[in-house]
């Protein structure tokens, strides 16, 4: 070889599948132990390091400070009042002052019912989830009148321990700020106005003003409701057995809905102790025949559409995103009708004389459905959905492989397919592994595809004929859809939904560790 | 001399073979990628209303099916389908306004400022981002009815879960700068540096000097955030969907028109035809920006 990048690029191709099963050896290998004898104990050595270095600086900043700054760790705004700078200490005064009276106050919000639960204190002994009990209802005695809500007395509790957080940062920001101010004067300088604050935030301190509003948003609106599902599954909230004694009230259950899976006890261990490892195994090849389907698809219709020589290269490939930009609940139910049994796929092959009975496609019959056509079926149209999207992607990509790569090899004499192996190959995964990966992950989560095309049917049956929720197609994602939307199981739901969240990231560690683009990020540039 | 001659030809005979062959073989695949949404335009133009039918062209064409979906009472509401594009049409632009700024500062500050917490901050948004969404959405409707933004029925508050479905969506939509991030990346640092040399403010930078370098980002941000609410049915199902029909999205009620409680499968041609004028806007937008949008989806495949 007169060049050696192709066969250099070869070998550092080595396929990605090798690398991935080398991954996962090592993960069991290395990364596990090394995780019990380096990271954990590292990660206690330095915890410990950090609670001794913040310890030395809290007594530090306490003997060293003003009188403002010693007051200020009792008082917030002290500090700020002592220099002058007022409207900044009322500031923290009446945040502090806020706070406490809501922790002491414990105002009482009405939910569902007319119960009232409390916020401050008071929610965090209700986090027990004990002490309530329903009252006696004298005109209907079948039906107690719930003395509270479990659902709020949880939410509150998690409420009221972010707020005792919110509490210690406020406290350090006011003790922090007495002691910058104290510095200021003790240098010389004017402790800085309010002004000069609000200055600050389009300087300095631009990203504080840049980033605090999705940093509230997504604590609101994600890391509260995570966390709220978190504890949801240590608990025995599910529609059916609170509906079992009405009382809106639940349990802490420790984990014993995660041994459901093994044991088939509780009210619905028998749905995830029959279900839980079918789903995940099909969750599994459907995500490994999703990814790489689309992936091998959307390559081959990039070199396509971008053969030299070819005509409307542009017109094409407008065609294809034309269907990305459909919305998914319309693209999908189409083909759903489309293979229905009165559809126009159904017609045609009866009245070319192939079938007699229409062809259950998509395991949406009553009985006699064929559950490996119907996945066959699935990933397929699935491919209908993907391929564009990563034709779109390594279209780019393509363009933009050096071409004295191509220029070597044809002095050599490679022939074509040799190239497509050696080079375009190694260098279109080398560049998408990330994207690789994460499509990976989302197709684990890939819930339009199945919720509309199949709904997770046919159907799977107990021995004695009751339909479980979860059907062959379901993958975690939709039965986690189910159990909690449609029919309010919502621990089991949470359980699915922590498992999940178990093995994606698991994947994500293990792979993500082990790509090319991670390890050598400068290779190709 | 001659065997030359004679490869040479043999290979632009070649040549020419291979390409014929991938006209074919695309003009095929256009065709099978083609084939539904014809024939989604197809049942909407058909003659007579009703339910899915055997034959792929209809025997009448007609407009019946849009007079009907535009002047047809669903679920008790009066000129529902107008009713609903018209609430997809707030959520839109509302949700495209606040989740493209959101995406943008979020994205700047991590590419181009340093500060302490930034590390945690991204780390805290991906371990988040492993959770399934579908795990928290029941509590975000939770949350959203304990303060009186979803579930509301009567005619008087109904509205307030419009609100609460732009919250839902532009909540969440910081979280996702990366592909807004891995641009701000490629602009490159010296250029904040020098303009920080000349006193300039980071706000400064941020809005005289990068933003109008990233127009291709914004472009693809706010079309993203737009063409969400259109294209998402499931979670504004869960957050609206309990609510009064009134307030529906255009996804959320075409269906239930085909799938909800008072489902009718005589209703698949206006559903249909519903599903046309929802995907005209949507597909011309598409491909109006296509550039913009092959640019952001190629940046996202590279950083993942």
């Amino acid at each position: 070889m007169s060049d050696s990048s192709p066969q250099e690029v070869k070998i550092k191709d080595s396929s990605i599948f090798v690398r991935i099963g080398k991954g996962f050896a090592n993960f069991f290998t290395k990364s596990i132990p090394n995780f019990f004898t380096k990271t954990l104990p590292g990660f206690f050595v330095n915890l410990g390091r950090g609670i001794k270095n913040g310890c030395v600086r809290l007594v530090k900043r306490f003997v060293e400070g003003s009188i403002g700054t010693k007051l200020s760790h009792l008082i917030f705004g002290a500090g700020n009042l002592y220099r002058g700078q007022i409207i900044k200490g009322l500031i923290y005064l009446l945040l502090q002052g806020g706070l406490i009276a809501l922790f002491v106050g414990c105002p009482e919000v009405t939910g569902p019912n007319n119960v009232k639960v409390p916020i401050g204190y008071k929610a965090l002994i209700n986090l027990a989830l004990k002490g309530h009990e329903a009252q006696f209802n004298p005109s209907d005695p079948a039906n107690p009148i719930p003395a509270s809500s479990s659902q709020l007395m949880l939410l509150f509790g998690l409420v009221t321990i972010g707020l005792i957080i919110l509490y210690v940062i406020i406290w350090n920001s006011a003790i922090n700020s007495a002691v910058a101010a104290d510095v200021d004067v003790k240098e010389g300088r004017k402790p800085s106005t309010f002004k000069q604050d609000l200055q600050a935030l389009i300087d300095g301190k631009f990203h504080v003003l840049m980033i605090s509003p999705t940093l509230m948003a997504a604590i609101i609106f994600t890391l509260l409701p995570t966390i709220f599902m978190i504890c949801i599954a240590f608990t025995s909230y599910n529609d059916l057995d609170m509906s079992a004694i009405p009382t809106a009230l639940f349990h802490w259950t420790g984990f014993s809905n995660f041994g459901s899976i093994f044991t088939g006890e509780g009210s619905l261990g028998k749905e995830i102790h029959a279900r839980f490892f079918p789903v995940l195994g099909w969750t599994v090849i459907w995500a490994i025949f999703a990814t790489f389907t689309c992936y091998f698809g959307g390559i081959i219709l990039a070199l396509l559409i971008n053969k030299k020589g070819l005509k409307g290269k542009k017109a094409y490939r407008t065609m294809f995103v034309l269907t990305i930009a459909i919305p998914q609940f319309i693209s999908l139910l189409a083909i759903r009708f489309l293979l229905s049994a009165e559809g126009p796929v159904n017609s045609a092959l009866k009245a070319w004389g192939w079938i007699d009975q229409s062809i259950s496609f998509l395991g949406l019959a009553t009985s006699g459905n064929n559950v490996l056509l119907a996945k066959v079926m699935i990933i397929l149209i699935n491919m209908w959905i993907g391929v564009p999207y990563t034709m779109l992607m390594t279209s780019g990509i393509l363009m933009n492989i050096p071409s004295d790569l191509y220029e070597a090899a044809r002095v050599d004499g490679t022939s074509k397919i040799k190239m497509f192996f050696k080079i375009t190959m190694p260098y279109i995964f080398f560049i998408t592994t990330p994207y690789l990966i994460s499509s990976f992950i989302g197709n684990i989560n890939s819930f339009n595809t199945i919720f509309l095309l199949s709904g997770g049917g046919p159907t799977v049956t107990d021995a004695i004929g009751n339909a479980y929720r979860a059907g062959e197609t379901d993958l975690l994602v939709t039965w986690l859809y189910k159990l909690t939307i449609d029919n309010g199981d919502y621990n089991t739901g949470a359980v699915i939904g922590i498992l999940t969240f178990l093995f994606t990231s698991t994947i994500t560690l293990i792979t993500y560790r082990h790509s090319k683009a991670y390890k050598e990020e400068d290779t190709f540039q | 001399m001659i065997k030359q001659k004679k490869k040479y030809a043999s290979q632009s005979k070649r040549e020419a073979a291979s390409l014929a062959g991938s006209y074919i073989v695309l003009t095929i695949l256009a065709l099978v990628w083609i084939i539904p949404i014809l024939w989604i335009v197809l049942s909407a133009f058909r003659g007579d209303v009703g339910i899915v039918s055997p034959d792929f062209i209809p025997k009448t064409f007609g407009i019946e099916n849009f007079k009907r979906l535009f002047t047809g009472t669903y679920y008790g509401v009066k000129y529902a389908f107008l009713k609903w594009m018209l609430n997809t049409l707030i959520v839109a632009v509302l949700d495209c306004v606040i989740s493209t700024f959101l995406i943008l500062s979020v994205a700047y500050c991590m590419s181009k400022l340093r500060f302490k917490l930034r590390k945690a901050f991204m780390n805290l948004t991906m371990i988040i981002g492993l959770f399934p969404g579908f795990m928290s959405m029941i509590a975000i409707y939770f949350l959203l009815k304990a303060v009186g933004l979803a579930g509301n029925t009567s005619s008087d508050t109904a509205w307030l879960n419009i609100v609460g479905l732009i919250l839902a969506y532009s909540a969440g939509a910081g979280m996702g700068y990366q592909i807004a991030k891995g641009f701000f990346d490629v602009i490159p640092t010296s250029l904040v540096e020098s303009a920080k040399l000349d006193g300039c403010t980071n706000f400064k930078i941020f809005w005289k000097i990068i933003l109008p370098l990233s127009k291709p980002i914004i472009i693809y941000t706010a079309l993203m955030s737009f063409t969400g609410p259109w294209m998402d049915f499931i979670f504004a199902k869960v957050i609206i969907g309990t609510g009064s029909p009134e307030m529906w999205t255009v996804s959320v009620g075409l269906y239930s028109i085909m799938f909800g409680k008072q489902a009718d499968a005589s209703m698949f041609t206006q559903f249909a035809a519903g599903c046309v004028i929802v995907g005209i806007p949507i597909v011309s937008l598409f491909m109006a920006l296509q550039n913009y949008y092959v640019e952001g989806v190629t940046a996202g495949a590279v950083k993942g």
